[in-house]
C-alpha cells in the first residue's frame, strides 16, 4: 500500500520537452511510471519520448484521463502551470521547479484553497511509491518497497533517509519531498494524516529543517492524531540566525524557527528524535522492532 | 537582496509614501551640498549599511550646521560600522544619507511581509516604534497588531481602521495611515519584496504620519523580473566569498569553524554541518553545490572554501541523484591537483555511479580519505582537522 500515487497512477508532464523535463520524464518512464502525455504550449501535435504533446492541460487531460501532473517549467511560469493543472481537474500536482517567487505561491495557494487539487512542492524532489510510481527527480534505485513513510523538506537529505531504511531492510511505502520553500503545497500534517490512514505504512520518518513553525505544528498533530511510531530529524542546529541556508524557507528569524525549538516540540509530543542524520535508519528500525 | 535606506526611501517617494526630504552623499563635500540644498537648520546624517541598530552604533547623528553635516559625514565615510546585526567585522560606510531633521511626536512601527503559516502578505504595526521589534514581539506580543491581506480583495479599509484605532491615531491620521498602507502593499507586490519595514513610522510635530526610516528586502527568487533592483545591488555590503559563490551558482555561507564542507543539496548541507558539530568539530561554512553540480563547479567550490584561512580540513559529502558520483570524483581530483589543496580532504560518495567514483579516487594516488557513510565521514574529518591544526 501507499499514499497519493501507485501503479495505476497516470501522469502528464508539464514542460516535458525542456531539458530537465525530458531527462527526468525518461527516468520516470524507465522506473515504470505511467507518464501518458506532455504539455508544451505551441508544440501540440508533436511526439516526444514516444508520448503525445498537447498545447494545453485541458486537452491533455481530456485525451488521456490522467489524474496527476508533474511540472518542470521554469520558475517564471510555474505558478501559472500549477493553476492550469488545477483548472484542468487533476487531483495532484507535483511541482519540481526551484525558485518560484513567493508572491506567486501566495496567489496559487489562495486559488487552490477552493479546489480539490493537492499540490506537492514547489522546489521539491517529488513523490515516489517504490516499485510502482516515481514522479520526480529522486534516484529510483535507492528505494525499495516497504513499510516506512518518509516526509521531508529537503532533497538529498531525503535520499539519505531512504538509503538508510533500504539498508535496514525496511523499505518505504511512499516518500514525499514537500519542498524547501516558505509557501508550499502539502505540509507535514497533510502527509502525516495520509500515512496514519495507510495500512501499508508501519512507521514514519519526518525530516525537517530550520525556518517557520511547521515542525512544531506537526508535533502537536502527531501527539493528538498519530498512533504509528514517528522518528524525526531537524537539519540546521549549527545554522546562524538571519542567514538563508540555501532553501528560501530555511532561515532563522528573531529566535523563531530554530532546530532546538523544533526538536523540543517533537520530543514533548513523544516523537523519537535523532541528533545525527546518520541514525534515522537505526532509530526507525528500533521503533518498529 | 537588501536595499539601502536611501534606495528604499526613493521607492517610497515613487509610490507616494511620505518621507522626509533627503539626499545620498559619498563625500563630505556632497553631504554639505545636500544640507544646503535641503535647507533648514538641522539635519540627520545616516550611515548607509545593510544592518539594523545603526543609531546605537553611532551611525545616525544630528548636525546643527552645514559644516557639522560635512564633519559627521567625513567621520563616517570610509569606516566600517559595527552594529548588533552587522557581524564582528562591521560593514563599510560608502554612502551617507543626509536628511532634513523631523520633529517627532510619536514613534510607531509598521512592516509588510509574507506570513508563511497564513500564506498571506501581512501588515504588522505597533505603537512601540523605534525599538527593536523582535524585542517587542517576544516581551509584549499583544502590542503587535496584524492584518492579513487576501490576494483577491487586496488591503481593505476596515483593516487600516483596525490598525489605526489600535495605534490610537486621530481620525485624520487614520486616513493618512490608510493611504500609506495601501501604497506599502502595492509597493510590496510590484517590487516582489520579502520585507518592507518602517521603523519608526512617526507622527511629526504637525501631526502628520511620515516614514522616518525605510528598509526593503527584494526576494532573491523574483530578481529575474526585478532587474532594476539587481542594478541597485551594493556589492560592498556583501561577503565577497558569498558573492563569488552566488555568481557561480553555488550557495555559500561562511561560518566561524575550521572544517569546510561541500555538499549537494541544502538540507544535506545543513545536516553535514550538524554532524560535524555533533562529533566535536566546528563547521567553517555552509556550501551547497546544487543538484546540477559539474566538475567545474566543484573545482570552484574548492577555491572558495580554501579562501578561508581558518580551514583545517574539508569534508565532501555527495549523495548522487541526478549528479553522478564519477563526475564529482573527477572534479575533486582536478581541484586537488590544480589548486594544490594542502589540508586533508575526506570524501563520502553515495548514490548514482558510486563504485566508479570511489575507484577514481582510490586509483588517483592523491591524498583523499574515503568514507563509506555519513557518520564515519564526520568522525574522520574531525580527527584530521585536529591533527592538522595542532
Amino acid at each position: 500500500m501507499s499514499i497519493l500515487v501507485g501503479a495505476e497512477t497516470r501522469a502528464i508532464c508539464q514542460g516535458m520537452t525542456g531539458s530537465h523535463g525530458s531527462f527526468h520524464t525518461q527516468q520516470c518512464l524507465e522506473y515504470g511510471t505511467r507518464v501518458v502525455a506532455g504539455v508544451t504550449p505551441g508544440r501540440g501535435g508533436e511526439e516526444h519520448l514516444g508520448l503525445p504533446i498537447y498545447d494545453t492541460m485541458r486537452e491533455a487531460v481530456d485525451a488521456t484521463g490522467a489524474e496527476v501532473s508533474m511540472i518542470f517549467v521554469p520558475a517564471a511560469f510555474a505558478g501559472d502551470a500549477i493553476l492550469e493543472a488545477a483548472a484542468a481537474g487533476v487531483g495532484l500536482v507535483v511541482c519540481i521547479t526551484e525558485g518560484v517567487p513567493v508572491l506567486d505561491m501566495v496567489k496559487v495557494k489562495a486559488v487552490l484553497a477552493g479546489t480539490g487539487c493537492r499540490l506537492i512542492g514547489p522546489n521539491c524532489p517529488g513523490i515516489i511509491t517504490p516499485g510502482a510510481c516515481k514522479l520526480g527527480i529522486m534516484p529510483g534505485f535507492i528505494h525499495r518497497p516497504g513499510s516506512v513513510g518518509i516526509i521531508s523538506r529537503s532533497g538529498t537529505l531525503t535520499y539519505e533517509a531512504v538509503w538508510q531504511t533500504t539498508n535496514a531492510g525496511l523499505g518505504q511505502s511512499t516518500c514525499i519531498g514537500i519542498g524547501g520553500d516558505p509557501v508550499r503545497g502539502l505540509n507535514f500534517i497533510d502527509c502525516l494524516e495520509l500515512f496514519e490512514a495507510d495500512p501499508g505504512t508501519q512507521g514514519i520518518i519526518l525530516v525537517g529543517e530550520i525556518g517557520g513553525n511547521d515542525e512544531e505544528a506537526a508535533a502537536e498533530y502527531i501527539h493528538d492524531h498519530v498512533s504509528k511510531p514517528v522518528v524525526a530529524y531537524i537539519a540546521g542546529v549549527t545554522a546562524p540566525p538571519g542567514k538563508r541556508m540555501g532553501h528560501a524557507g530555511a532561515i532563522i528569524s528573531a529566535g523563531s524557527g530554530t532546530a532546538q525549538a523544533k526538536f523540543k516540540a517533537l520530543e514533548r509530543a513523544g516523537v523519537t528524535t535523532v541528533r545525527s542524520p546518520a541514525m534515522l535508519g537505526v532509530a526507525i528500525a528500533e521503533a518498529l522492532d | 537582496m537588501n536595499l539601502h535606506e536611501y534606495q528604499s526611501k526613493a521607492l517610497f517617494a515613487e509610490f507616494g509614501i511620505p518621507v522626509p526630504r533627503g539626499r545620498a552623499a559619498a563625500t563630505p563635500g556632497a553631504a554639505a551640498d545636500a544640507a544646503r540644498e535641503l535647507g533648514g537648520d538641522r539635519w540627520v546624517v545616516k550611515a548607509q549599511v545593510h544592518a539594523g541598530g545603526r543609531g546605537k552604533a553611532g551611525g545616525v547623528k544630528l548636525a546643527n550646521s552645514v559644516e557639522e553635516t560635512a564633519a559627521l559625514a567625513e567621520a563616517m565615510l570610509g569606516t566600517r560600522l559595527v552594529t548588533r546585526q552587522s557581524g564582528h567585522a562591521g560593514l563599510p560606510v560608502d554612502t551617507v544619507y543626509v536628511e532634513a531633521a523631523s520633529s517627532i511626536q510619536r514613534e510607531l512601527y509598521m512592516s509588510a511581509l509574507v506570513d508563511r503559516a497564513r500564506e498571506r502578505v501581512i501588515v504588522m504595526a505597533s505603537a512601540s516604534g523605534g525599538m527593536d521589534i523582535e524585542e517587542v514581539a517576544s516581551s509584549t506580543p499583544e502590542k503587535i497588531l496584524t492584518v492579513a491581506i487576501h490576494p483577491a480583495s487586496g488591503v481593505s479599509p476596515w483593516q487600516c481602521r483596525q490598525l489605526g484605532f489600535g495605534l490610537d491615531l486621530t481620525k485624520g491620521q487614520i486616513r493618512e495611515l490608510q493611504s500609506i498602507i495601501g501604497k506599502l502593499v502595492t509597493l510590496f507586490h510590484r517590487c516582489d519584496a520579502s520585507l518592507v519595514e518602517i521603523n519608526p513610522l512617526i507622527v511629526d510635530g504637525d501631526g502628520r504620519v511620515i516614514a522616518l526610516d525605510a528598509k526593503i528586502d527584494i526576494e532573491d527568487s523574483a530578481l529575474f523580473r526585478q532587474q532594476r533592483y539587481e542594478d541597485w545591488r551594493d556589492e560592498g555590503q556583501e561577503d565577497p566569498s558569498e558573492r563569488d559563490a552566488r555568481e557561480h551558482g553555488l550557495n555559500y555561507v561562511s561560518l566561524e569553524g575550521n572544517i569546510a564542507c561541500m555538499v549537494n543539496g541544502a538540507g544535506l548541507a545543513m545536516a553535514t554541518m550538524d554532524i560535524i558539530k555533533l562529533h566535536g568539530g566546528e563547521p567553517a561554512n555552509f556550501l551547497d553545490v546544487g543538484g546540477g553540480a559539474t566538475a567545474g563547479r566543484v573545482a570552484h567550490a574548492f577555491r572558495i572554501i580554501l579562501g578561508n584561512p581558518n580551514v583545517e580540513a574539508i569534508l565532501v559529502n555527495i549523495f548522487g541523484g541526478i549528479v553522478r558520483c564519477d563526475l564529482i570524483a573527477e572534479g575533486i581530483l582536478t581541484a586537488v591537483k590544480d589548486i594544490g589543496v594542502t589540508v586533508p580532504v575526506v570524501v563520502r560518495l553515495e548514490g548514482t555511479n558510486v563504485r566508479k567514483g570511489r575507484q577514481l579516487l582510490a586509483g588517483s594516488g592523491l591524498d583523499v580519505v574515503p568514507a563509506s557513510d555519513l557518520r564515519s565521514a564526520a568522525e574522520k574529518v574531525v580527527g584530521l582537522a585536529r591533527e592538522h591544526g595542532s
